[in-house]
């Protein structure tokens, strides 16, 4: 591997029950770049996401997450809720799972709270009200309210996220996956239901965490002006294999592709193209 | 070896009559989701309508017992069916879309309206009749002990085969039996496509409450009392049952019946009488904790 | 120039008469069949042992007549004031003054709580009630962090109860330790025991969850009745000693606090005692709740019962926090437990029956899960409206019963609609509880 790679899946496959959801899946995501993985609906897309953030067991295959300290994790032995404590990987859902009750400043609080925890001396130290565990929360207040003017949602800050109109809830997904300092962040179709000013300011929000935070990003999208013009590489999938790798431009052009979205097959694909239409 | 035959000749009769009873809890937790507290109490009106029907015919001077029994298990479905129907109308059909916990805290509260009220009409004290159906069967007599399968033994267990028939067709055949597996699936596509849901709902609950009266009756017969709190511990059995079995599945609530009445009868014979109760308590934990598909129910993987 | 006239709103008086009567007739009808047996016949245990039973047909039209007007009632209530659920607007000077009564509640209560001994001190009546409640309260309070803050459904709370209970008393009676040295003792061990029973199960799911509880609140009991060498089985445990202000007896003789601080004794001094020991008690509740939740641990039991999944998504280690909230919850209700053998002297298995754990879930829902002065009111009203039935037992538990039904229909998220957020930027906007989740785990 020439480039440094942050997350390398190898020969992943996943089944239910007669169901192979995923089929011998390779790819590599690489550091501080935006990956993007297409494929038409039920190519198995967001069962590889599953797979990579702890939400299903792989029947089969590896994945690991190399850290800037050289130290490798292999994901599929680690569950739920350490893949984001201990292997940094944070995810957003395509249902959006913000916690509606809570406000907005709360909901990136909530993010931090392995942190808080520590600094509140497994909440003893909060009990009494230690100055430690005050400066600590100040900071954490202070990081939230960061996210918050970067995603223009600063003066909503007190408002309970289930009030918050489509668009902010779906950035606002996003700063909390940020909050909680990952070095892979996984987005489940960010850009659906916006629309296209929404879906620009979108794009730019992915594109200054990559270049602010250094974050990796690796996100599954149907909206193609969006993956066009952030992704540094589109992985493409369709019934639960591989069947393009490259830079956004080629694996637009590759008939595979075209054949996969239209539902025809490769041959029909060529010959559209060529035909000039 | 004797004792054990009686035993388990014993635990296959209990375990019908859980059987019965597990049946409504395992049918109303695939349609609605939720468990019905009540269901116990059901049971147990069940089995003071079969007493109350019973001493009438007999006080009126019926003498012939199939018809008595006939009637009585009529009589008994009937009212114990609309008991059902009436405790879904009032307390859970308005509930249907409220948060999770009405619906249980409603259940729960209409398990204390039935038992209470059974309480306060016919007084707290237990009920006892004397046995009605006598007589049995002597099937091995070994050292002095005889191994007996009584008549009452028999006729529960063929009703409950018969039943069990009767309803396990009516699932998988009839319009109202598809309609049900619809709204098991998704309620709201079950709505698009025609199906009447308040009344596929209402059915199942009528089916469920007419299975317990005929396990009230049941109990009612083989053991000669009934009481206003019967149902509360039989329901928790029952649900064990249904649990153990997969809930869900018919099938298994009626495994799951066996498989308790079988454990609760060898326990008390071989083990404790008192801790009876904890044992069938225990294998609900246990199940729950290691095999919360069940036996014969399909495992729920969780989508995000 | 033709003007249409409006079309005729509201609908006539004639066919409305006629559905509220069906829909009444068939209402009575099936309360007639209903109730035909049940109270149409009453049966008993003859003389000689065996069923006789006597009629009652004129209770049972009676009932039918009540059901049938009922219905009626019923329908018109309907017809005036909307279906249940609809929104009634306010205008903005009702809505600020009564955000403002709002506000005053709680420290309102407060006070009055702390000066009823005071006032009421020779009506030993209203103090035992007082301590009834108060009881209530904190175990109220204590099941809010299990099931209001952390969304989960526990029905077996009065395990936890009767844990701290026998471990008192029988700590007491066995090796005489005082009171202050048990009370800790007791919350320790009913948090252990929280912790016990919660690390298997809190991975269930909602209604299974529930029931698992309920087994084992019936598992204690059971045990509790039967194991009698340690518990003393159904008779209990009794010759409680009674509490004292830190080793100083409340008693007559010269040793007594009386004695010491000069004044008369009185019986009522160990019953305002205990009052203002259960305050304090509940008060500690109170408010070690409120400043956890504003700590991560809180925070993270709310985003439990808000979406579990995006908790683990988020790194935070769900089993663990539920686990916290099931033993915090459980150490709360061993301390009442431990105040409740106390009080008493005398404890038997009969207290503890899975009756207890519905009321305090009750109490909890009815409140408006996560509030606390939501959890305080719906106290003060369920064990006030209960002694309201003081001689009228038997008709108590069903009562109890129509209430939680109705109460679920009426208001299913408790009386307190909204909830106070832990931290804001620059004002604090309560949520409606309809935005909150509600737990599934």
């Amino acid at each position: 591997m020439s480039a440094d790679c942050i997350l390398m899946v190898d020969h992943l496959s996943m089944r239910f029950g007669g169901i192979v959801a995923v089929n011998d899946l390779s790819f590599d995501a690489e550091r501080r770049k935006i990956t993007a993985l297409i494929g038409p609906n039920g190519a198995g897309k967001t069962t590889v996401f599953n797979c990579i953030t702890g939400f299903y067991k792989p029947t089969a295959g590896t994945m690991r997450i190399a850290h800037e300290t050289g130290a490798e994790i292999r994901l599929e032995r680690l569950n739920d809720f350490r893949i984001s404590k201990q292997a940094r990987v944070a995810r957003t859902f395509q249902n959006i799972r913000l916690f509606p009750g809570m406000t907005v400043l709360e909901n990136l609080m909530v993010a931090q709270h392995n942190a808080l925890m520590l600094a509140s001396g497994l909440t003893f130290l909060g009990l009494i009200g230690a100055p430690s565990w005050r400066s600590a929360e100040k900071r954490a207040i202070d990081q939230a309210k960061l996210w918050l003017e970067r995603i223009a949602l600063l003066d909503r800050a007190d408002d309970a996220a289930g009030n918050l109109p489509y668009g902010d809830q779906r950035r606002l997904e996003i700063a909390r996956a940020m909050c909680t300092e990952p070095v892979l962040l996984c987005l489940d179709e960010p850009a659906a239901g916006l629309n296209r000013r929404e879906s620009a300011a979108l794009s730019e929000l992915l594109l200054s965490i990559r270049a602010d935070h250094g974050s990796s990003i690796l996100l599954i999208e149907h909206d193609m002006s969006v993956v066009m013009e952030i992704s540094d590489r589109v992985v493409v999938m369709d019934y639960g294999q591989k069947i393009a790798e490259g830079a956004p431009r080629d694996v637009r052009d590759d008939p595979k592709v075209i054949a996969a979205y239209l539902g025809a097959d490769e041959q029909e694909a060529i010959a559209v193209m060529e035909s000039g239409t | 070896m004797d004792y054990f035959a009686q035993q388990l000749i014993n635990g296959i009769v209990l375990g019908s009559i859980y059987g019965l009873i597990a049946i409504g809890y395992t049918m109303v937790y695939g349609i609605v989701g939720m468990i019905n507290f009540a269901h116990g109490d059901i049971f147990m009106i069940g089995g003071f309508i079969a007493l109350i029907s019973f001493l009438i015919l007999v006080s009126l001077g019926l003498t012939m017992v199939p018809v008595i029994l006939f009637i009585v298990l009529l009589v008994s479905m009937a009212v114990t069916a609309l008991y059902g129907w009436t405790v879904e109308r009032i307390a859970y059909r308005p509930l249907r879309h409220s948060f999770r916990l009405a619906p249980m805290l409603s259940a729960i509260g209409m398990s204390f309206v039935l038992s209470n009220f059974s309480q306060v009409s016919q007084g707290a004290r237990v009920k006892p009749v004397p046995p009605i159906i006598t007589g049995g069967y002597t099937l091995l007599e070994q050292n002095g002990f005889a191994v007996r399968l009584s008549n009452v033994q028999i006729i529960v267990v063929v009703s409950t085969i018969v039943l069990l028939a009767i309803f396990t067709w009516l699932v998988a055949r009839t319009r109202l039996g598809r309609d049900m597996r619809a709204c098991e699936q998704d309620q709201i596509m079950a709505a698009l496509l025609g199906v009447d849901v308040d009344r596929t709902i209402s059915m199942t609950f009528v089916i469920g409450s007419a299975l317990a009266a005929v396990a009230g009756m049941m109990y009612l017969l083989y053991y000669g009392l009934v009481d206003f709190y019967m149902g509360f511990v039989a329901g928790i059995k029952a649900f064990t049952a249904a649990v153990l079995g997969g809930i869900g599945s018919l099938p298994g609530a009626m495994l799951g019946g066996l498989a308790i009445g079988l454990i609760e009868t060898l326990w008390s014979a071989y083990f404790s009488v008192e801790y009876k109760d904890v044992a069938a308590f225990s294998i609900l934990i246990v199940v729950l904790i290691f095999l919360p598909t069940g036996l014969l129910g399909r495992p729920e993987v969780e989508k995000v | 120039m033709t003007t249409l006239a409006p079309e005729p709103t509201g609908v006539s008086r004639a066919p409305m008469i006629a559905f509220i009567f069906k829909k009444a007739l068939i209402s009575a009808l099936v309360a007639l069949v209903l109730f035909s047996l049940m109270i149409g016949i009453r049966t008993e245990a003859g003389p000689t042992g065996q069923l006789i039973y006597w009629t009652r047909f004129g209770d049972l039209a009676a009932m039918v007549a009540i059901v049938f007007g009922g219905s009626i009632v019923m329908e018109l209530l309907r017809h005036w004031w909307g279906p249940v659920g609809t929104v009634r607007i306010m205008p903005p000077s009702a809505q600020n003054a009564l955000a403002l009564l709002r506000r005053a509640v709680a420290p309102i209560l407060l006070i009055f709580t702390v000066l009823v001994p005071v006032i009421f001190y020779d009506q030993r009546y209203i103090l035992d009630l007082g301590i009834l409640v108060l009881t209530y309260v904190m175990l109220g309070w204590g099941l809010n962090v299990v099931v209001g803050l952390a969304g989960l459904l526990d029905l077996g709370y009065v395990a936890f109860y009767a844990v701290g209970a026998y471990s008192y008393a029988l700590l007491a009676t066995n090796f005489g330790l005082s009171f202050w040295i048990c009370l800790p003792l007791a919350g320790i061990l009913a948090a252990l025991w929280g912790v016990m029973l919660g690390f298997p199960v809190l991975r269930l799911r909602g209604d299974y969850l529930a029931i698992v509880t309920l087994a084992f609140g019936e598992i204690i009991r059971l045990v509790i009745i039967n194991w009698e060498s340690l518990t003393g089985g159904p008779n209990g445990v009794s010759g409680i000693p009674r509490p004292t202000l830190f080793g100083i007896p409340l008693t007559p003789g010269d040793d007594g606090l009386a004695a010491r601080l000069g004044i008369e004794f009185s019986p009522t001094h160990r019953i305002v005692f205990l009052f203002y020991l259960i305050l304090a008690l509940a008060l500690l509740t109170n408010w070690v709740t409120i400043r956890l939740r504003r700590l991560p641990i809180g925070r993270a039991w709310e985003a439990l019962r808000e979406d579990e999944v995006a908790c683990r998504a988020l790194g935070i280690n769900t089993t663990t926090t539920k686990l916290t909230a099931f033993a915090t919850g459980a150490m709360f209700g061993g301390f009442a437990g431990a105040f409740f053998a106390t009080r008493q002297g005398f404890i038997s298995p009969e207290s503890f029956t899975f009756q207890e754990s519905a009321l305090v879930l009750a109490i909890v829902v009815l409140g408006g899960m996560g509030s606390q002065l939501g959890v305080a009111l719906a106290a003060l009203g369920m064990i006030g409206g209960f002694e309201l039935f003081r001689g009228l037992e038997q008709y108590r538990m069903l009562v109890f019963g129509i209430a939680m039904v109705l109460l679920m229909i009426w208001r299913p998220r408790g009386l307190i609609g909204h909830r106070a957020p832990t931290l804001f930027l620059k004002q604090a906007q309560a949520i409606s509880s309809d935005l909150a989740g509600e737990g599934r785990g």
